[in-house]
């Protein structure tokens, strides 16, 4: 009885990973590069931002909500850290400052979604606009660039043979895990999610949980401007253009539904790795980018069909 | 006539599975040309599944359809429409932004002047035809959204009509109607019925299969007890034929001590909605509310429970002044709202029995924000054997339940929260007669237990049956009060009307 249950509550999740492996399994037999261990730690790293901002998506979606900012938030967000580690900040405080941006850019929105009753897609591509906006302000629209070896550490050092990034994002995984599955406030995004009007009346605290929502969003796409900046050893006012749709494809590849109340963090990280994979085993294979523009939308939309089919098959 | 002309639908044999369950088990229908055909059963019987085949939307796994004589495989809600069934669900099919004409002939707009352009003049007229035809006056250029529930419903009549529909599948449909306008939905089945339509009409009310019906059909766990021609048919053979056993007692005798006061209202006024009602409820007291519809029964319960603001007025609970101002506020006070809505207010409808149980009492079941899912199970489970809900587990979602279990699960909820003063508004409304008896014995229970209980209902022998005091409003105000004793349907129903309490 328990088991049956377990097996149609994990059974989306699986059915995500049977693809997922199945990518694998054809890139490996195309290109026998794509299934060795430098490589597949490759495909991690490159998944590592995508896959963090996804998360704080997750969390929104679920609410029944859209970020649109998280690309530019992340901009800010980068260019902030990076200003203060040139102001010669210790690297802890630059870091929280950059994750702090983040976090009251996500704020701010999600006042503007509950006290401002604004709908979260108009909040957030006004959002999407300032920050961008204060990103290019903020640097006169040119890169900052260059930081000290223990800040590029960040994305590019290793703890044993794993990259230090995919540690992070790993934590990071945990952590949502266990605050959706376990806690009073994961179980609040699920109800103001599935029925806004139901929870409030049960006494769920609806405003202050989408606040705190849209901060964590924020505050994760922060945290990815860390690493992001880590990486490059510079921070662009640019970057992160069109991050929120990748962070929305890889939530709902892994089940999340537009319609709130659905979804799951597990079903958003194998959906972020299924967009790694395909565009790492692409490139193994020669494909051109812009090919690859093309398949990532098939493999979005047909998740998706495959998901409502499967959603039906039950009815 | 021959009977072949005279038998519309028959349906024999009818089978449906899905996953772990039976819902329909070689069920057969027929349904006579110009009868008002009922379908009766509990909430699960197989009801809703039968009309849905019939309407397209569910396949069968086994047995024959045939309309006026003609096998029909029906896979598709397009396919039924052609085959002349016309099915009227309780959440209307309309588009609120388009006028009633629009939305009559949506999709079938007469052609205009050019292909793709639509002859305005005409739709009107054909639309205003049609609905002089069934005797309702509503004009069709005013848009649905500004229609009350009766006028719509009598425009889903009308889209049903202008298809040239055979057969109409009515389901529920005075669920949302007052005395007045459920008279006018008769007069109009009976003109269908004149015309030669057949009507499956569900409801969960006996008293109105009595003025409507021509026969009847009894489901009970996806099997066919029977079809009974209404005329000789009683109130308690069906009730029978139903639950599989006599309901002798539908409302348990009052057992309760009422004690001291836990809720005072006075003056509470909410401009334009409420004035001035003032009222008082004790310990272990059930009191009633009943009025017409829009008389501000809802609206009264909404802004005691904090979700509405009001505009005058003050309450004590437990003695102590309060201001009331989310229901967050009035949950820590005590308050429970089963509200009228149970799908869309009510219910998490996503989460499971379990979730929504204690969604209200999530503090109870978290230490520093971590849930304490054992403990959480454990309680889920008592109040859920305690309530009899049925479920196949706790873990299922509430989706999948039937109403009368989905209300006993909101129930769940303010058991859960140990909430002392219980607002239930229409808690029986969309269950079946077995449930609606296990709710009246629910009620008497808590007041027994020395909850303090405000019933708000449509339904006079719901109302007479189990409160202590009755309170009648009428256009905001309250407009009579009655002790159990001294009160009669009759003197309700004047003061409901608000023809002055005096």
């Amino acid at each position: 009885m328990n088991l049956r249950r377990a097996i149609i509550s994990y059974a989306r999740p699986f059915g995500t990973l049977a693809v997922l492996v199945a990518l694998g399994g054809i890139i490996s037999v195309l290109t026998p590069y794509f299934l060795t261990v430098p490589n597949l730690l490759n495909v991690a790293q490159q998944t590592v931002i995508n896959a963090v901002i996804a998360v704080g998506m997750t969390l929104v979606i679920i609410s029944a909500g859209i970020d649109l900012s998280v690309g530019s938030i992340l901009a800010f967000a980068g260019v902030v850290l990076a200003q203060a580690l040139h102001a010669g900040w210790p690297l802890p405080l630059a870091i929280l400052a950059g994750v702090g941006v983040g976090t009251a850019c996500g704020l701010v929105n999600g006042l503007l979604i509950t006290m401002g009753r604004l709908p979260p897609f108009i909040a957030t591509l006004g959002m999407m606009s300032v920050a961008r906006g204060a990103a290019l302000l903020a640097t006169g629209g040119r890169p900052v660039s260059g930081f000290g070896e223990s800040f590029r550490w960040l994305a590019n050092g290793r703890l044993a043979t794993v990259p230090a990034a995919v540690v992070l994002m790993l934590l990071v995984y945990a952590a949502a895990y266990f605050v959706l599955r376990r806690t009073k406030f994961g179980r609040y995004v699920y109800a103001v999610g599935g029925n806004e009007e139901a929870a409030l009346l049960s006494g769920v605290p609806v405003g202050i949980c989408k606040i705190a929502i849209y901060g964590s969003c924020g505050g994760l796409a922060g945290l990815a401007a860390v690493v992001l900046t880590s990486r490059l050893n510079s921070a662009q006012p640019i970057a992160g253009l069109s991050y929120e749709l990748d962070a929305i494809a890889a939530a709902v590849i892994g089940g999340a539904s537009l319609m709130g109340g659905e979804g799951s963090v597990l079903g958003t990280l194998v959906g972020a790795l299924i967009m790694g994979v395909l565009r790492n085993g692409l490139n193994l294979l020669g494909v051109s980018s812009f090919v690859q523009q093309v398949f990532i939308g098939v493999v979005i939309i047909a998740a998706v069909l495959l998901d409502m089919l499967f959603k039906q098959r039950k009815r | 006539m021959d009977h072949s002309v005279q038998t519309v639908l028959s349906m024999k044999g009818i089978v449906k599975r899905y996953p772990g369950v039976v819902a329909l088990e070689g069920v057969d229908l027929d349904v006579r040309r110009g009868e008002v055909h009922v379908l009766l059963g509990e909430n699960g019987a197989g009801k809703s599944t039968l009309v849905k085949i019939l309407a397209g939307a569910v396949r069968r796994d086994a047995g024959t359809l045939e309309i006026e004589g003609r096998a029909y495989e029906l896979s598709t809600p397009r396919e039924a429409q052609t085959a002349g069934v016309s099915v009227i669900y309780q959440e209307f099919n309309l588009v609120p932004g388009l006028t009633v004409a629009e939305n009559i002939f949506l999709g079938r707009e007469p052609r205009g002047f050019l292909p793709g352009f639509i002859d305005q003049a005409l739709l009107v007229s054909e639309a205003e035809r049609i609905l002089h035809g069934l005797g309702v006056v509503i004009d069709p250029r005013s848009v649905v959204r500004s229609l009350g529930v009766a006028e719509q419903q009598m425009v889903e009549v009308a889209k049903a009509l202008s298809v040239d529909a055979r057969i109409v599948v009515m389901d529920e449909p005075t669920s949302a109607l007052t005395e007045r306008e459920i008279g006018r939905l008769f007069m109009v089945i009976r003109r269908l019925r004149e015309r030669g339509v057949a009507i499956i009409y569900i409801s969960h009310r006996l008293d109105e299969l009595f003025q409507i019906g021509d026969r009847v059909t009894v489901l009970r766990d996806g099997r066919l007890i029977g079809t009974r021609v209404i005329a000789e048919s009683t109130r308690a053979g069906l009730i029978r034929m139903m639950v599989g056993r006599d309901l002798t007692e539908q409302f348990p005798p009052r057992g309760a001590t009422v004690g001291e006061e836990v809720l005072r209202v006075e003056g509470l006024t909410r401009r334009g909605v409420l004035d001035g009602i003032s009222f008082v409820l004790h310990r272990g007291e059930v009191l009633g509310l009943t009025g017409l519809m829009g008389a501000g029964r809802t609206e009264l319960a909404r802004a005691l429970f904090g979700a509405d603001p009001i505009d005058a007025g003050r309450v004590w609970v437990r003695g102590s002044e309060v201001v009331i101002r989310s229901p967050q506020h009035a949950i820590r006070l005590g308050l429970g709202f089963l509200t009228e809505d149970r799908k869309r207010q009510g219910l998490v409808l996503g989460c499971s029995v379990t979730e929504n149980i204690c969604l209200a009492s999530l503090d109870r079941f978290s230490r520093g924000g971590v849930m304490q899912a054992g403990n959480e199970r454990a309680e889920a489970s008592r109040l859920a054997s305690e309530l009899r809900v049925k479920t196949p587990s706790l873990g299922e979602r509430v989706l999948n339940l039937s109403g009368g279990n989905q209300q006993k699960v909101v129930l769940g909820k303010w058991l859960c929260r140990s909430a002392e003063i219980l607002l239930f508004d229409e808690p029986t409304r969309g269950i079946d007669v077995g449930a609606k008896a296990e709710v009246y014995q629910l009620i008497r229970r808590l007041s027994a237990a020395g909850k303090a209980i405000l019933i708000i209902s449509s339904e006079l022998p719901e109302i007479l049956g189990l409160s202590d005091r009755i309170l009648v409003m009428s256009r905001g105000r309250l407009s009579g009060m009655f002790g159990a004793a001294e009160a009669t349907p009759e003197a309700i129903l004047r003061c409901a009307l608000g023809a002055d309490a005096a």
